[in-house]
């Protein structure tokens, strides 16, 4: 088990990554009225076939070879269905694959989001070879990042660099609490 | 809030500079294992632990990067050091605390934490 939610998208997008993706987007929706949390992770990476798509749900399916197991679908599925929410892939070869959970958000045994600009910064700063676009929604609020966006006001300069690297950390910070107040998700 | 505008102006800050770096110098690749089982142990504090130490030190000869399962799974969170035309080392059962030895006693001074090597943890 992982003791949040944004250690689970850490996770499920590092799949992404493995399957080559170079453009993914993340979104997360938190709507109080609906009593929802959604989490969707879209990436353009390289897909699955029917026959594994209907295995990656399997706890002792894995394309790996230094184990035998793969435990992060699995923890990702049962912690949105543990709240009576829902968990969803779509996925097809070269079209990239989609991940998307729903969570009942007052529900006892939904786990707190967590540090999701931790997520968020380490997975762009770490992989400055793959666009990000995170979307983050708050009842009728929402910000986005788009590295993309970065991209073209820094040309060469990379989103690693120690100065660019401290603003996406601050502009996560500022625009998540401008979105929901501070609120603990 | 943060706007473009801050960003514009760092670019602006950093266009002189750019040039300046030379590639000709390996770097030191440290590695911190990132998948499910690294997730699980704490890897994300020991990853952001050594970015910004590295960062704050100004080890520009230093790369951290993020990699998926070893294979070790009961010995994560797992850091991984890589020095040009030297034998890896790995470290096992990492801490944000252990990983900030690291980079003061390895990275700096050049000097292997051998009591949290996976060599001396398995005995």
């Amino acid at each position: 088990m992982l003791q949040e939610l944004s250690l689970n998208v850490l996770d499920i997008v590092s799949n992404s990554i493995r399957a080559g993706a170079n453009l993914i987007e993340i979104t997360v929706e938190v709507d109080r009225e609906r009593d929802s949390l959604t989490i969707e992770i879209n990436d353009n990476g390289c897909g699955m076939t029917k026959e594994q798509l209907a295995m990656v749900e399997d706890p002792f399916y894995t394309t790996r070879t230094t184990r035998k197991i793969g435990l992060g679908v699995p923890f990702f599925k049962m912690a949105a269905l543990g709240t009576g929410g829902s968990f969803h892939i779509s996925s097809a070869p070269k079209a990239g694959t989609k991940v998307s959970a729903s969570f009942i958000l007052s529900h006892i045994d939904r786990m707190p989001l967590g540090d999701i600009n931790s997520t968020i910064h380490t997975l762009i700063t770490m992989n400055t070879q793959i666009d990000f676009v995170y979307t983050y929604k708050f009842d009728n609020k929402q910000f986005v990042l788009d590295t993309r966006q970065f991209r073209e006001i820094l040309g060469d300069i990379p989103l690693d660099n120690p100065e660019v690297s401290a603003y996406i950390k601050e502009y996560l910070e500022e625009n998540k609490n401008g979105t929901d107040d501070g609120y603990q998700i | 809030m943060k706007s473009l505008e801050e960003l514009k102006a760092i670019r602006e800050k950093m266009q002189g500079q750019i040039g300046l770096r030379s590639e000709s110098s390996e770097k030191t690749r440290v590695v911190v294992g990132m998948a499910t089982c690294g997730i699980a142990s704490g890897a994300r504090p020991v990853l952001n632990a050594l970015s910004d130490a590295v960062q704050s030190k100004g080890l520009s000869n230093v790369q951290v990067t993020m990699t998926g399962c070893i294979g070790l799974c009961q010995y994560e969170p797992i850091v991984e050091v890589f020095e040009p035309g030297k034998d890896k080392v790995t470290y096992v059962k990492m801490t944000p605390e252990k990983a900030l030895e690291v980079v003061d006693q390895h990275l700096i001074r050049g000097q292997v934490v051998s009591k949290y090597t996976i060599a001396e943890v398995l005995g």
